[in-house]
């Protein structure tokens, strides 16, 4: 079962120096331990790009499809047998990266 | 066979047997929706067959065979052109089957299951009272002020999200256990008191199904956590408040307050064992929580022959002991109403009247600022209290109680 564990931010700061350490040592875990299948930082919403080709022509729009306060800073891809073994890696991610996580199921 | 025995045999079984259909069959299918489903099927088809055919001699085991060809015949349904996925769905679960002497573990599945920390608080409830419980939606919904279809709203979205999310069935492992249980006492805590002081004008003032299944349940965490200071806490206190059921409404549906209760109609086995379990808490010498000083309250309350005989500076002790937990105000208010008895309604007043800001739209705040402005001789501001106090008032009981009291102000 994959998980998507979304790291949500509402700092326009980047992970510091040692919140990136202890990101690493995360995801070291992650792989040892079997549960990583992906994970990854993004750069600022602003940087966003967003494109709609249902109709004639593709259209292109700058920035994110949705300004708020809090958006998607990075994400990890998750194996975890169950929710509970989801929560608990995921609690620990978001002590590793110091910001709010979100735990969502993949269908 | 009378209409009346079947009847009566049809009551039971849903009684004794609803969770652990429910359990066995989420156990097998690994789907809480199906399981539900299955076994109101199941029990349906009693309600048609057993009149004609009679109670069956093992009513468990008619019921859960009955649901377990329900819910497959439903899989069967939705899976003609996917077998596969039928497969893996029956083979989710690869545990051997229970014998049934583990009954008691599937409920306690099924219970941590409902009260997973992943759900909200009011859905957790929710599900603990239909899945375990037994309840209906509009019951559960009747129970908490909501719609039915808001209800089963609720419901059917915490059952799938158990699904997607896969929320695990089991009893959590030994080093999360006391964190888990936390939270399921929380849930049983709140079953309970809506049994006990139930909302809604349509609704009885006490209902005995949530009291006693809130009970039922807590004596299965104590049987699986039998040192936890805080299960045996809760428990003593559920059974402490039980024991004064009958004698806290009267004939004619008002409330009686503690100090007017008939203390020879409290229920003396409950009382005595509330009283075991909390001198089994002092004896334990650990620092007790927040339901083990509740508890220790109500053992107080319960071991005076009368109001007058109450050790009420006992009493305000235990209040202070869980104001340094709990520093809520509706403690601070409960620790007033002692504090009145040992000091005076003056001094108690004072200390109600400084909670004003945080408690100005709860119902006890101004039954409680009522009964002490009355006795200071102060009617007029008690009359507005208790008008106050009518009109936010959800226990028709308690409604009637107030009432009284206020219609005898001079």
């Amino acid at each position: 079962m994959q998980y998507l564990v979304s790291v949500i931010d509402d700092t326009a700061g980047l992970a510091t120096p040692d919140e990136q350490a202890a990101i690493d040592v995360f995801n070291d875990r992650l792989k040892a331990e079997g549960h990583w299948v992906f994970a990854g930082g993004l750069a600022a919403p602003s940087s966003a790009t967003v494109i709609d080709n249902r109709g004639e022509e593709a259209m292109f729009t700058d920035g994110p499809f949705l300004e708020s306060k809090e958006y998607l800073a990075g994400f990890w891809i998750m194996d975890a047998p169950d929710l509970d073994v989801a929560l608990k890696l995921a609690a620990e991610g978001s002590k590793a990266c110091n910001r709010k996580i979100e735990v969502r199921p993949f269908r | 066979m009378s209409v009346a025995d079947v009847r009566e045999g049809i009551t039971q079984a849903h009684h004794e047997e609803w969770a652990r259909v429910v359990a066995s069959l989420t156990r097998r299918f690994g789907d809480l929706d199906v399981a539900e489903e299955a076994a109101a099927e199941a029990f349906a088809t009693a309600v048609e067959r057993w009149p004609a055919d009679g109670v069956p001699p093992n009513p468990g085991a008619w019921l859960t065979t009955t649901a377990n060809r329900k819910a497959i015949d439903r899989i069967r349904r939705e899976n003609k052109h996917d077998n596969k996925r039928k497969e893996a769905q029956l083979l989710y679960d690869d545990d051997p089957p229970e014998p049934p002497s583990a009954i008691d573990d599937e409920r306690l599945r099924l219970i941590f299951t409902c009260c997973h920390p992943a759900l909200a608080m009011e859905t957790r409830v929710a599900l603990t009272l239909r899945m375990v419980a037994g309840l209906t939606v509009p019951e559960i919904a009747r129970a908490f002020l909501v719609q039915e279809t808001t209800m089963g709203r609720r419901i059917t979205r915490a059952k799938a999200k158990i699904k997607a999310a896969r929320i695990p069935y089991r009893v959590p492992s030994a080093e999360d256990l006391p964190a888990r249980a936390s939270g399921v006492l929380a849930v049983l805590f709140l079953v309970f008191n809506e049994g006990y002081l139930a909302t809604g004008p349509d609704t009885d003032p006490v209902r005995h199904d949530l009291t006693a299944e809130a009970i039922r349940l807590t004596r299965l965490i104590r049987a699986l956590m039998p040192q936890d200071g805080e299960v045996a806490g809760l428990l003593a206190l559920m059974l402490l408040t039980e024991a004064r059921r009958t004698a806290r409404v009267s004939a004619s549906g008002e409330l009686v307050t503690l100090d007017e209760q008939d203390r020879g109609a409290w229920d003396a086995a409950l009382i005595a064992e509330g009283h075991r379990l909390v001198r089994e808490r002092l004896a334990a010498g650990v620092a007790p929580g927040r339901y083990q000083i509740l508890a220790a309250i109500s053992a107080v309350h319960t071991s005076a022959r009368d109001v007058r005989a109450t050790d009420w500076s006992q009493v305000v002790a235990l209040y202070d002991q869980l104001v340094r937990l709990d520093p809520s105000p509706i403690i601070a208010l409960n620790r007033a109403i002692a504090v009145a008895e040992l000091d005076g309604p003056e001094v108690a007043l004072a200390a109600v009247d400084r909670l004003e800001h945080r408690l100005a739209g709860y119902h006890a705040y101004h039954a409680t600022r009522a009964d002490l402005l009355r006795r200071l001789g102060r009617s007029q501001k008690s009359r507005a209290a208790y008008d106050k106090a009518i009109e936010l008032a959800g226990n028709t009981a308690e409604t009637a109680y107030l009432t009284r009291r206020r219609d005898q102000l001079g």
